[in-house]
């Protein structure tokens, strides 16, 4: 028996079918970016362990194909039974043996990467300063004291948090009130009035149950959003309660204002917006330059310079990130990723700014590994083949 | 004798190769050769003034060279001004069977010479191509325009009145979404964008009704002060000279669409150290109401229009060696580099390949049926031929441009017909069956006909945007990458040569199938080498600019689809799953895989890789994946049919 489980696993037959499933994984997970988005795609079709299909309308699916996972995880298994079990390292297979070691490599690191990698966004306008980035999908409900003059103390609660305590009260010793979620949406449309500009009424909209700061806000849930770089309106509608006395109900929504309340002579407010991470270092954007190629609208380069200042390590440097060179700094890289900027914004009088992309990925060096181990090991493993032939040409001849 | 022949063929091609080499000489007596190697400025790219006509030529007319003779509807011979009589009857250019006739043509830089210094006849040049039949019938043209084998040509003249109606319906194209569009739409675009860009280039040196812009530059220069004076006092309503106010505004008028050229004539001040800072004619007749004078530039190209407009051949050539001079201490490396682009224009080296090769493919087939070693051995000088001209075309393209081979889809394709070239040139070598070089001049031919019909997009030395603006990545992950895709096609080809050579011909000996079988399994492996390198090089270059080493994005998807199949083709060998056929029917399926991420993952339009998005080509993939599946089908036929099997009673393989 289990010499016939570690004779399936290490089978070539299993790798070509796992092979065979992943093409097809792969061909119908590139031709549903047509209609569906990138990250809906990821998620659907190569980050799950099934993929399922059914027709349109309809609310029931049935698992057609495997996911990427799935077939990930028999494709390592397979690979590490082979390795274990069959690969020698000897002169002979010396070349088959590194290529499948630098294959496990590549795909655990990517493992280590989903796991580990975090990607959140830093914008900045000239001559500001930051210290956190923001998230590319995680909102977080946030409530913060002002009545220190010096410093603002920030209550946060993750989105996913209040996504799950609808219709239930939130109590930590660390709140200063408890926290009632009536209603939550992931994806929400607002609007202030009922009527569009050619004077048809909207439909799908309702008031907002809120009692304190909007007033007149119509609401409708939509679908999330599925293109990579799009992001849900996130809203909810939230109590806070001092004891039993209620301080109010508010709606909150990523994108909207923080509003303000004051409760026993202290200054509040609250708001849900994209979720926060800190550095303990900041960035001072000093100019952004959009460069075009003289006579054409066609981008050139885009820069960013930028002063890095640690307070820690009394670090102040200046560093110029544009394309395809980034900044590397405490197990965090800083891409170029967005800029308005450039002549017209300049003449139009708005302050250029610059966003970039923050990457935390402690495992990005395994595909460089990976990349010569494989390559490597392919080239030793074919020229071991090729001399050999030709060799044995020689010989006939 | 028969020892010789193929010397003697080998020595024939390659004389016609290094006569077209010798430096080209001005053919009429107006200086097209110097006009078209002077440097300008055009889409962010320092090229000669030949490569802007010939662009604007693949673009308008989708031919390089502009045919000034053939047959009127007498059938009578000779320049299309004089036998057309009234201008009702249909034109035809030389017909296929016209052998004797050699129809003048102009070649790029004298068009642009006309277009630009003596628009009135270029007006008459047969350039605007509009092929779409309701189209034609819209704009009323049946009965018009020159023809070529049903292609229609027409004169700026003949249309120039249809322009309200073109533009009305180029708008509503405009409106749809690119991918949407129907035939009709697009050649409504085409010809309007065609349009506009001649309009453009009538306008760049001299305003396009200026008859002699020399003059009309000293009589503007002249009333400057004057004319602004009188402005002022117009302004200030006071007396003016309301004459010669009306002369300056004239001016003013006129010289507004040269300032919106795109082609920048204007060199900078060398000493300025802003090298890219090219302006255009008109901007600089503008701007001479502050500074009082023109750069030295506009002065000579002015005296060119003039003389070349009045035929004066001596006062142009002085004009423009004059120029030429003065350029010669600042400009000498980017002179040198125009020149060298302008050899290369003239020189046209994938055209040149592109029949030697299929001259090679046919002698490598023949040599299949008469196993003549002499035709074999010709077939594989002249792939060598041609390769030496591939080479040398691909490496004038880096030195232009400066950078790895490899910068867009049209690059792509020559550098995926290289590769194979070079791969079939040594399986040849080593085999000398004529599998080798049949498949390298087949491959090297149908690639260069791909970039053929890539490059009438326009110009295919463009400049790079913002991120793929890096040699290091160019010159690793996209020659790797594409060396993957040669490779991939490569071991493709050589499938269908064993099956079609299997089912239809006698010629598949037991011995040819194993060398087949044995060159199929190497090519595969150096695919699963360069393919898989390749892939995670452009993961790793993402990482490096954009902070995600794997996005699932399908230009990625496309690449890593290759890896896989070929890794599956390889295991599938390995673990004993499939044998000599198996291996050849997957491998030409891997033609389909290939095809799909070089073409289809960029029809798709989504995704961050977007190089080369085109539409008109989904068309031909499905006709190349259709064919690939019928070559398997074929390949799945019991080896009972198979001509090559069913005679003799050899050993079958698998």
């Amino acid at each position: 028996m289990l010499k016939q489980i570690t004779k399936f696993f290490t089978s070539l037959k299993l790798t070509v079918t796992c092979l065979a499933f992943f093409l097809i994984i792969v061909f119908v997970g590139t031709m549903a970016q047509v209609d569906q988005g990138l990250y809906q795609v990821q998620e659907l079709y190569f980050k799950s362990l099934l993929i399922y299909w059914g027709p349109e309308n309809a609310d029931w699916k049935i698992p057609v194909l495997p996911g990427g996972y799935l077939v990930g995880v028999f494709l390592m298994i397979n690979l590490v039974a082979a390795f274990v079990s069959r690969f020698k390292l000897t002169k002979k297979k010396f070349g088959i043996y590194i290529t499948h070691a630098g294959l496990i490599l590549l795909l655990l690191g990517q493992v280590f990467t989903d796991a580990l990698s975090r990607e959140s966004a830093m914008e900045i306008e000239e001559g500001g300063t930051s210290s956190h980035s923001e998230d590319f999908k995680l909102d977080e409900w946030v409530l913060i004291d002002h009545s220190n003059p010096t410093e603002d103390k920030v209550y946060t609660i993750a989105d996913s948090l209040i996504a799950g305590s609808k219709g239930s009260v939130i109590i930590a010793d660390s709140l200063p009130f408890k926290v009632k979620v009536h209603d939550y949406w992931q994806n929400v449309s607002l609007t202030g009035s009922l009527i569009d500009e050619d004077g048809n009424q909207k439909s799908g909209y309702t008031r907002v149950e809120a009692t304190t700061g909007f007033d007149n806000v119509y609401l409708k849930p939509i679908p999330p959003a599925t293109s990579m770089d799009s992001r849900d309106m996130k809203a909810a509608i939230v109590e806070l309660l001092d004891g039993d006395t209620s301080l109010g109900q508010w709606l909150v929504a990523t994108r909207m204002n923080a509003q303000k309340f004051s409760h026993n002579g202290k200054q509040y407010s609250v708001a849900m917006r994209a979720k926060r991470y800190y550095k303990d270092f900041s960035l001072t954007l000093l100019r952004a330059t959009h460069d075009k190629y003289t006579g054409t609208d066609l981008p050139k380069n885009f820069a960013s310079r930028v002063r890095l200042k640690n307070d820690n390590t009394g670090e102040d440097r200046e560093v110029l990130i544009y394309m395809n060179h980034p900044l590397r700094y405490e197990g965090m890289t800083f891409f170029q990723h967005q800029m308005t900027a450039g002549e017209v914004v300049r003449r139009s009088g708005m302050t250029p700014s610059s966003v970039f992309q923050v990457v935390k990925n402690p495992t990005w060096l395994t595909p460089y590994f990976a990349c010569i181990m494989v390559g490597l090991g392919l080239l030793i493993q074919f020229m071991i083949h090729l001399l050999a032939f030709v060799k044995k040409r020689k010989q006939a001849a | 004798m028969k020892k010789f022949l193929p010397f003697i063929v080998l020595g024939l091609f390659t004389l016609w190769i290094v006569s077209a080499m010798r430096p080209a000489k001005p053919r009429g007596y107006m200086d097209d050769v110097q006009f078209g190697q002077l440097p300008v400025l055009r889409e962010g790219r320092l090229q000669p003034l030949d490569s802007v006509g010939m662009n604007a030529l693949k673009l308008i007319r989708g031919t390089r060279k502009v045919p000034l003779e053939g047959n009127n509807e007498k059938g009578e011979w000779g320049n299309f001004l004089e036998i057309r009589g009234d201008g009702k009857g249909q034109l035809t250019e030389r017909r296929w069977y016209q052998f004797s006739k050699h129809p003048k043509k102009l070649n790029p830089s004298e068009w642009l010479m006309e277009v630009m210094m003596h628009p009135e006849i270029a007006d008459e040049r047969y350039i605007f191509a509009i092929n779409h039949p309701d189209l034609v019938g819209e704009l009323s043209l049946d009965g018009k325009g020159l023809d070529k084998s049903g292609l229609r040509y027409f004169t700026f003249n003949e249309i120039r009145d249809r322009f309200p109606t073109i533009r009305h319906h180029a708008q509503s194209a405009f409106e749809q979404e690119e991918a949407l569009r129907s035939p009709f739409e697009k050649a409504v675009i085409k010809i309007w964008v065609g349009m506009n860009t001649y309009l453009e280039l009538k306008n760049t040196i001299a305003p396009q009704d200026s008859h002699n812009f020399n003059s009309d530059l000293e009589n503007y220069l002249a009333i400057i002060t004057p004319g602004l004076e009188a402005y002022r006092n117009q302004v200030a309503g006071k007396e003016h000279d309301e004459a010669i106010l009306g002369q300056f505004s004239a001016y003013m008028d006129r010289f507004q669409m040269l300032s919106s050229a795109r082609t920048l004539m204007v060199p900078p001040r060398k000493d300025s150290g802003m090298d890219d800072q090219w302006s255009n004619i008109g901007t600089n007749l503008i701007t001479a109401i502050q500074t009082q004078d023109v750069k030295p530039a506009v002065r000579s190209y002015a005296r060119m229009a003039s003389s070349f407009h009045a035929d004066d051949s001596g006062n142009f050539n002085q004009a423009l060696n004059q120029y030429r001079q003065s350029l010669q201490s600042d400009f000498d490396k980017e002179l040198k580099r125009t020149h060298i682009e302008y050899s290369y224009n003239r020189f046209a080296p994938f055209y040149k390949s592109t029949v030697i090769y299929l001259i090679a493919f046919i002698l490598a087939c023949v040599t299949w049926v008469n196993g003549s070693e002499g035709t074999r051995k010709t077939a594989f000088y002249l792939v060598a031929l041609a390769a030496i001209v591939h080479t040398g075309g691909l490496l004038t393209r880096m030195y232009i441009e400066g950078r790895p081979p490899v910068t867009n889809l049209y690059s792509s394709a020559i550098f995926v017909g290289w590769g194979a070239v070079i791969l079939g040139l040594i399986l040849e070598r080593i085999y000398r069956d004529a599998i080798g070089a049949a498949i390298a001049s087949i491959v090297g031919v149908l690639s260069l006909i791909i970039a053929h019909n890539l490059a009438l997009e326009g110009d295919t030395m463009g400049v790079l945007r913002a991120v793929l603006d890096t040699n290091f990545w160019l010159a690793t992950h996209v020659v790797t990458i594409t060396l993957g895709y040669a490779s991939t096609f490569f071991s493709g080809f050589l499938a269908i040569v064993y099956i079609m050579r299997g089912f239809f011909t006698h010629s598949l000996s037991k011995q040819t199938a194993q060398s087949l079988t044995r060159m199929v399994y190497g090519v595969i492996c150096f695919s699963t080498l360069f393919s898989f390198v390749g892939t995670v090089l452009g993961g790793i270059w993402a990482d490096q600019s954009w902070g995600r080493f794997w996005g699932w994005d399908p230009k990625e998807n496309g690449a890593l689809l290759i890896v896989i199949w070929n890794a599956l083709i390889l295991h599938a060998r390995w673990g004993g799953m499939i044998r000599e056929r198996g291996m050849m029917n997957l491998a030409v399926f891997g033609n389909i895989v290939t095809a799909f991420s070089w073409f289809g993952v960029n029809m798709l339009n989504v995704g961050l890789h977007s190089y080369g998005f085109m539409g008109a080509a989904f068309k031909w993939l499905m006709i190349f994946n259709a064919s690939q599946i019928l070559i398997i089908a074929i390949g799945l036929m019991p080896l009972s049919t198979w001509a090559s099997f069913k005679s003799k009673s050899r050993n079958q393989p698998a």
